[in-house]
């Protein structure tokens, strides 16, 4: 099966991922296979495991049982150092954004390409400038997380997660809570 | 593991200058009037409680020596760490515990950096530089303000003073007062971040984190002091010899 999947070229590959935290368990046994291009929306009830499943994707938690590949790359064993080459890959924006807050909204979206070693400041104005105007945030650069509204808080983290321009983005709810839950697997 | 993953990372990562500095200030600059007001009043209170017994016997000039040996061994380095501890190992614990409640350690991991890498090594490294510094601080004022206290209020004779306490003060105390200082300094790091990588439960447990942090730094500060100066007194024998 594995072997299948790597064949394939599949993005994510999930087989058999079991979750327990306590006496409860979160994921039962969970098959996923994901290929380049699909997006996909897991809908469920609020506490049923879709944030659990989207942290186990980029190896934020580590499962009790079960594989999880990344293009074509087990991540279940890797230490956390090794994982820093799949999170390069792998975007995700988490659920209450999860901004640096000692940070300014133009510092947190410049943060993943300072921390892969891009100095200049020409480039690093320019790239948080185009994602700004994406989002629809210009002349919010200089704003502190705490001063921004959620909606604007989800897209600064949008702009963050995207910047580096990953394969792939995991939404962990990606519109207001109003709305039931669903996160998203976009693949590029 | 902490301090294993941590001193890995500072000899293999590169360092982040930016943040190391940032922590310098944090802990050594915003320090210094904790530690002056510390070292100062110590060395003043200990001063006059050492001359009261030793004016009794005939012997306040003697008073410099003693006071400049127990600071130098005792009373900066470990002063100083409580103090540091409380000031500065408090918001480490409390700025990390908040970033783990809040998702932000994750966020730094989702964005492929390692937490150890970006929140501990500063700190660890600022910290180490800091600390022999800012008990050096300590122990320079409380001497002087021991000394300005016994010649200008006890009116002990200055001569006398200052040859017992150069006679009686030896570099061995000042390697192993800063020695103990860089200790300290690593146990405080350490213990407090730990305590804020592992919070949980929102601000609750942050709070937790904190208090476990200061309680816990300042115990292993007093513990481990014990066994400092019984190891370093075979290294560095106090007395003159």
């Amino acid at each position: 099966m594995i072997a299948q999947d790597r064949r394939n070229g599949l993005m994510i590959a999930v087989h058999g991922l079991v979750k327990t935290i306590g006496a409860q368990e979160i994921l039962r046994g969970v098959d996923l296979n994901v290929p380049r291009g699909e997006t996909l929306a897991i809908i469920g009830r609020s506490g049923g495991g879709k944030s659990v499943l989207l942290k186990h994707l980029i190896g934020l938690m580590r499962p009790n049982a079960g594989e999880i590949w990344i293009e074509g790359q087990n991540i279940i064993d890797m230490s956390e150092r090794h994982l820093a080459s799949i999170r390069q890959k792998v975007g995700i924006l988490f659920q209450g954004s999860a901004l640096f807050d000692s940070m300014t909204v133009a510092e947190n979206i410049a943060f993943p390409l300072r921390e892969a070693g891009e100095r200049d400041p020409q480039v690093l104005r320019e790239r948080v400038t185009e994602m700004l105007e994406v989002m629809e945030l210009q002349g919010q650069e200089e704003k502190m997380p705490v001063n921004l509204s959620g909606g604007m808080k989800k897209r600064v983290g949008l702009a963050r997660s995207i910047i580096r321009q990953p394969s792939c983005i995991l939404y962990d709810e990606p519109i207001p809570a109003s709305i039931p839950s669903f996160p998203i697997l976009s693949i590029d | 593991m902490l301090a294993a993953d941590t001193f890995q990372s500072l000899f293999t990562r590169r360092l982040r200058w930016k943040l190391f500095l940032n922590q310098i200030v944090e802990i050594g600059l915003l320090s210094q009037l904790v530690v002056v007001i510390t070292g100062g009043f110590t060395g003043a209170v200990f001063t006059a409680q050492t001359y009261f017994q030793f004016h009794k016997i005939g012997m306040g000039s003697a008073v410099g020596a003693v006071v400049s040996v127990a600071i130098l061994r005792e009373l900066g380095p470990v002063l100083t760490a409580l103090m540091v501890t409380g000031r500065v190992g408090a918001a480490m614990s409390a700025e990390i515990g908040t970033m783990k409640v809040t998702e932000q350690i994750d966020a730094l991991r989702a964005l492929a950096v390692y937490p150890t890498d970006y929140l501990v090594v500063p700190r660890a490294l600022a910290m180490m530089v800091s600390m022999p510094l800012l008990v050096a601080e300590c122990i320079a004022v409380g001497i002087a303000v021991g000394y300005f206290v016994a010649i200008f209020l006890l009116e002990v004779n200055g001569t006398y003073y200052m040859a017992n306490m150069v006679r009686w003060t030896r570099n061995r105390d000042i390697i192993m007062g800063l020695s103990k200082a860089f200790c300290f300094g690593i146990l405080i790091v350490f213990i407090s971040c730990h305590k804020g990588l592992t919070a949980r439960e929102g601000a609750v447990g942050v709070g937790r984190a904190t208090t476990e942090a200061v309680v816990n730094a300042s115990l292993a500060v007093l513990i481990s002091n014990f066994f400092l100066t019984m190891t370093l007194n075979i290294i560095y024998p106090a007395g003159y010899q």
